[in-house]
């Protein structure tokens, strides 16, 4: 058995959740090998083979994997997955774009985003939002995974020295082609793995108003998060999204801030260590996961917040 | 131009799902039932392309047991042509979810395939990328604006780092996000025209499909849940305790 992880990354360095995919791909075998496929990515490859779970590198490296399109990845996995009993990679948009391209032509039944490797054909996955959990067995002889990587701490970065392997591209796909990216820049931690996260909701009531949350994540040091409804509303961009359509966020603590908790938001956030809610509505859902509730105008209470956030002498970052 | 959209039955997104008692999967006696909502923000864009004259035909497909037949039914009512229902009993995975579409593509040779981007039940993620991988097809998947070209199109998807704007040549799939538009309702005259549009059923088994599963649900249960939390008087006693009881902050 060996399992070979598919690397996210940017070109320049690993994306952070490869380290927590390198984590759980380490719990399903030992022999673990990653698949860098990218242009210019040398930096990406010897960052992958500084990992010390990993055995081995395999880099690829063409113009043709500059824009990570999946249709041009495919050919060149397919090409390696022989060798493999698993192949995985994370449950992010990233992978869960790719890789039921490459289950299907694998003719295997995919398990998508695992939180937990009971043995090497038996994982546990939610369904329904969260609201159940199942624990799933593949009868398939090659298996294709994703992993939600928040459910899995990141493998350490630096120690080991693996080998790395050039190998060559794959065939390019004719009918697909990138045409632009509108990456939202931020000095703020990445909403994924950022250990405080602060979201608004649709009391937020516009745009404008979120600058109130923004200024308690600058004095947090947190990622800023929103309900679908708020993002459906034009009050923040897609990439803040929290929830079952959106991102799966499992921080040390969670603040929602005019949010209802919807099944569909709470499968976003529930397994986040310390949840507060903030609402005026003392009925709304989000009250039933919340570890401190307080019923109030946030209107009156986020600059209170804050006010009571400055007094402090020392915050954690 | 066709296009042939799937639609997916699946337990109302508004409902709060329960855990059978004995671990064999959620319950569905008397739940409702509704179109898996991603897929009627792709019914809707195919209605609104070919509202634009840039589409002739809309077939819409499900699959699944007798009353998954109705999510054609509704597909129908906001603007869908004709109808596929594929009886099957029991799950279908993904995997035969997309071979089975496949081989109506090869029959009804659609310029075009939409479907939601994720079923609201297993959350698996994977049946538009599996039908475009079988077909040698480009996919634009997690679509939250189409445009339609000559003979391609411009999709915004959603991805975690913001947007991105693919091309891909007709023939294409698109998966389409909750952002992609406004699913209208339908209107009561055209529930009942529905009704007569046509709607063709077709066995899975005839089709020469194996929908065996290929992965065993061993045993399904509730989520751990969490402690009850406690309401704070006021903001002061909030920070106090995350500060001094969470120690988060």
């Amino acid at each position: 058995m060996s399992v070979l992880l598919i690397a996210e990354h940017n070109n320049k360095e690993l994306r952070p959740f490869t380290y927590n995919a390198v984590s759980a791909a380490s719990k399903i075998d030992e022999e673990l090998h990653i698949l860098v496929l990218g242009n210019k990515s040398e930096a990406v490859a010897k960052s992958a083979s500084e990992i010390p779970n990993v055995k081995k590198v395999i880099h690829v490296d063409s113009e043709i994997y500059e824009n990570f399109i999946a249709e041009n990845y495919t050919s060149a996995i397919i090409k390696h997955a022989d060798a493999y009993s698993h192949i995985v990679c994370s449950a992010n948009t990233f992978g869960k774009n790719l890789m039921p391209r490459i289950a299907a032509l694998l003719d295997t039944s995919q398990v998508s985003d695992i939180i937990k490797v009971i043995s090497a054909d038996t994982f546990l996955r939610p369904i329904y939002a969260g609201n159940a959990f199942a624990t799933v067995k593949s009868s398939d002889k090659k298996k294709c995974v994703t992993i939600r990587p928040t459910s899995f701490e990141p493998a350490p970065a630096t120690g080991g020295s693996a080998e790395i392997v050039k190998s060559d591209a794959g065939e390019a796909f004719k009918n697909s082609k990138f045409v632009k990216r509108e990456e939202i820049k931020s000095d703020r931690p990445e909403l994924g793995t950022a250990r405080i996260v602060i979201s608004g909701g649709r009391g937020m009531q516009n745009s404008e108003n979120f600058k109130l949350i923004s200024a308690i994540a600058d004095k947090l040091n947190a990622a800023i998060g929103a309900s679908r409804a708020a993002v459906d509303a034009g009050y923040i961009t897609n990439d803040h999204q929290v929830g079952q359509t959106g991102k799966v966020v499992v921080p040390d603590l969670y603040i929602a801030v005019g949010i209802s908790g919807a099944i569909q938001h709470l499968a976003g956030m529930k397994e986040s260590k310390i949840i507060v809610a903030i609402n005026k509505d003392g009925e709304a859902p989000i009250f039933s996961v919340a570890d401190y509730g307080l019923e109030a105008d946030l209107f009156e209470a986020l600059p209170q917040f804050l006010e009571e956030l400055n007094k402090l002498n020392t915050i954690q970052k | 131009m066709k296009i042939l959209v799937a639609v997916k039955r699946v337990i109302d997104y508004n409902v709060q799902v329960r855990v059978k008692e004995d671990g064999t999967g959620v319950v569905t006696d008397n739940v409702k039932m509704s179109t898996n909502p991603p897929d009627d923000n792709a019914v809707e864009e195919a209605v609104k392309i070919k509202e634009s004259g840039k589409a002739k035909e809309i077939v819409a497909i499900t699959i699944g047991e007798e009353k998954a037949q109705e999510t054609v039914r509704k597909a129908l009512a906001v603007g869908a042509d004709r109808g596929i229902h594929v009886k099957v009993d029991g799950v279908v995975e993904p995997l035969a979810v997309s071979k089975i579409l496949q081989k109506i593509v090869d029959k009804e040779k659609p310029d075009l395939v939409f479907m939601g981007k994720q079923a609201i039940d297993d959350d698996c993620n994977q049946t538009g990328q599996m039908l475009a991988a079988l077909l040698s097809w480009p996919q634009a998947t997690f679509a939250s604006k189409i445009n339609v070209k000559e003979s391609s199109l411009e999709v915004t998807r959603e991805v975690d780092e913001g947007l991105e704007t693919i091309e891909v040549n007709i023939p294409a799939i698109v998966t389409c996000d909750l952002r992609l538009n406004e699913p209208r309702y339908a209107s009561l005259p055209n529930i009942m025209k529905a009704k007569k549009k046509p709607l063709e059923q077709i066995n899975a088994s005839d089709l020469g499909v194996d929908t065996k599963a290929r992965i065993e649900q061993i045993k399904v249960e509730e989520p751990p849940k969490r402690k009850a939390g406690i309401k704070v008087a006021n903001v002061t006693e909030l920070v106090q305790k995350l500060k001094n009881e969470a120690k988060v902050i």
